[in-house]
């Protein structure tokens, strides 16, 4: 399956993307995530102004049919959430890489930039799931 | 289907329902409950005694429990409960004792020997039996980890939990005040012993929490490797029991390097399970753990006679009384009935019907994890025709009037299908459920829409599980 993944963006072995724009990155799931979690039912945000490792857990993702656990993909201070997922979730399954963003963060360490994925290293980790 | 609930049949008009007249002398209700508590209203339906009767007859007929029929839930050990089980129950000189009364010695002597006989199949040296319910256990034994370290001025903060462990695991220990640290199992479904070793070398860990087998059904063959790896880092290695019922007079924890042990009565030991409850999740340990088991304990004393005993160190009360005292009861039945023999036959039983299943199954669904299972086997939708979901499936073995098994459980499998037949059905039934699968697999092909609009056949079709959960109508 094709899962409209972004040339633009970088991403994790654990379904997460980033788009950075300087010392700031946008995260959110990937298209193949939601696909997974299938619909989405609750978005559980973080507080404004954590600081937090990266690979800990930052947000939690419930759909009909488990919860996942969003992690940061770098570490950094999360500077803005996407209030409007409160309200529709369900914006994760329609629009993963735009209107479905969950945070922004400042990022810590640049240097760890460098760990994330990029989309043809992430297609072989879909691959290898089987999908 | 009449579909109305009692309460809609109820009528309004003044409350006829016969109450018995008190035999005692009755206190006012504001002497013992403060008016603040007091209801003014209790809004019980009010309806003749046929209307009752009826009510509970067709909430039994829209029911589906094991006595209906096959109950392949994966991780739930749904087998059949022997209605000796009940009859013993029943017996008045059990069902009608209160454990405030003077002489009840007979019945803490059944509380003393199931604690015997259920040290002698986990391999363990004490037990209680109070935890009401699998996780309540876990919780009871992470509270005995804890005051462990306590009491030797030991800080440690963080439990390990294996990805394929049970999802109260974590929820467990967390609820305990312990972080968690989780080790990703490998591609045979086993914990990667390096990646164990580094997360124990990280200091303060408490221990391991391990389902064994776990829930992709598969035992891990370095069990002894992981618990030593444990205790040579100062550990304690927790057995989750819900999976104990393939290694039943085969194989105990307490030899794999346990060191506390929780069970299911009502998984392995054929008590109520489910709506027919309540469960019970006795605790064993080691001798080195026996101080701290929950208060409070029992002892024998030298002349026979059962005795209450107290100790500093015990973690405290965790339940009123002996716990599920029924319960125990119905485990201690069956183990009696079994003996030694019967068990081992349970636990092999259980693991020859599911290799049944799983080896016929394969031929055309797809096993991620392919090797020989215990009592349990994980499938996944991976390569169903026209993008049929395993929810598709299960709701589809609905109308074939089955329970369905677990689904998208365990997390590691993509669209997991979890079978557990146990070792109470016949091969007849076995072959059946294969029929079945099959049958639903040539649907997916050539029918696709029956599955994806299934089910048809129960009385309620398929629920919007989406809008359900995103405004959940929770009160009128």
């Amino acid at each position: 399956m094709d899962y409209n993944l972004r040339e633009d963006i970088k991403y994790t072995a654990s379904h997460e993307w980033v788009r950075v724009d300087g010392d700031i990155g946008v995260v959110g799931i990937t298209s193949y995530a939601q696909h997974q979690l299938g619909d989405i039912v609750f978005i559980e945000l973080p507080n404004i102004g954590l600081v937090l490792e990266k690979g800990s857990n930052v947000a939690e993702i419930e759909s009909v049919k488990a919860v996942g656990d969003l992690q940061m993909p770098v570490s950094g201070e999360i500077i803005e959430v996407n209030k409007a997922l409160e309200g529709t979730p369900e914006m994760v399954n329609s629009s993963p890489f735009d209107d479905g963003w969950i945070l922004k963060i400042k990022i810590k360490h640049s240097d760890e930039l460098g760990t994330l994925l990029s989309i043809e290293e992430y297609k072989k980790i879909i691959e290898s799931e089987g999908h | 289907m009449d579909t109305k609930i009692i309460f809609e049949k109820s009528f309004n008009r003044s409350n006829r329902n016969f109450i018995t007249k008190m035999d005692v002398i009755a206190k006012d209700l504001t002497e013992i409950i403060p008016t603040s508590l007091i209801r003014k209203e209790l809004p019980l339906p009010n309806v003749p005694e046929v209307e009752i009767v009826r009510h509970y007859v067709n909430l039994s007929n829209k029911n589906y429990g094991v006595d209906t029929g096959i109950y392949p839930l994966g991780s739930c050990t749904m087998k059949y409960n022997p209605k000796i089980n009940e009859v013993i129950a029943r017996i008045p000189g059990f069902s009608q004792i209160h454990p405030l009364q003077e002489d009840n010695q007979g019945s803490l002597r059944i509380l003393i020997e199931l604690s015997k006989l259920l040290t002698e199949i986990t391999g363990m040296e004490g037990f209680t039996l109070q935890p009401a319910a699998g996780a309540h256990g876990e919780l009871v034994g992470l509270l005995i980890m804890k005051k462990y370290f306590e009491n030797k001025n030991i800080l440690k903060t963080k439990i390990i939990v294996p990805d394929s462990a049970h999802g109260t695991n974590p929820a467990s220990a967390k609820m305990a005040g312990f972080s968690i640290i989780e080790v990703q199992s490998n591609e045979q479904g086993e914990v990667p012993l390096d990646h164990l070793e580094y997360a124990m070398k990280q200091g303060d860990v408490a221990g391991i929490m391990l389902t064994n087998p776990n829930t992709l059904g598969v035992f891990d063959r370095n069990i002894k490797e992981i618990t030593r790896i444990v205790h040579e880092n100062g550990g304690l290695c927790y057995y989750d029991g819900a999976n104990l019922n393939p290694m039943l007079g085969v194989c105990r924890p307490g030899d794999m390097g346990f060191d506390i042990v929780h069970l299911n009565l009502h998984k392995t030991f054929s008590t109520p399970h489910g709506g027919g409850g309540p469960g019970s999740g006795p605790v064993g340990v080691i001798e080195e753990l026996i101080p701290f088991l929950p208060e409070p304990c029992l002892i024998s004393n030298k002349d026979g006679m059962i005795c209450v005993e107290r100790k500093d160190t015990s973690i405290g009360r965790i339940k009123a009384f002996w716990g599920n005292f029924g319960i125990i009861l119905r485990a201690y039945s069956y183990i009696l009935a079994l003996g030694a023999e019967g068990l081992s036959r349970v636990g092999r039983i259980s693991v020859l019907n599911a290799n049944y299943l799983r080896h016929n199954l394969k031929k055309r669904f797809h096993l991620p994890y392919d090797r020989i299972c215990k009592h349990e086997f994980v499938l996944s939708d991976k390569g169903i025709p026209n993008d049929i979901t395993t929810e598709d499936i299960a709701k589809r073995i609905l109308d074939y009037g089955i329970y369905a098994p677990t689904i998208y459980f365990p997390l590691i499998v993509n669209g997991a299908l979890m079978i557990e037949p146990t070792e109470t059905e016949t091969r007849n039934n076995l072959d059946r459920f294969i029929d079945i699968l099959f049958k639903i697999y040539d649907e997916a092909k050539e029918n696709p829409d029956i599955l994806k609009k299934a089910p048809h056949n129960t009385p309620i079709g398929r629920l919007d599980a989406v809008l359900a959960a995103r405004t959940p109508k929770l009160r009128e």
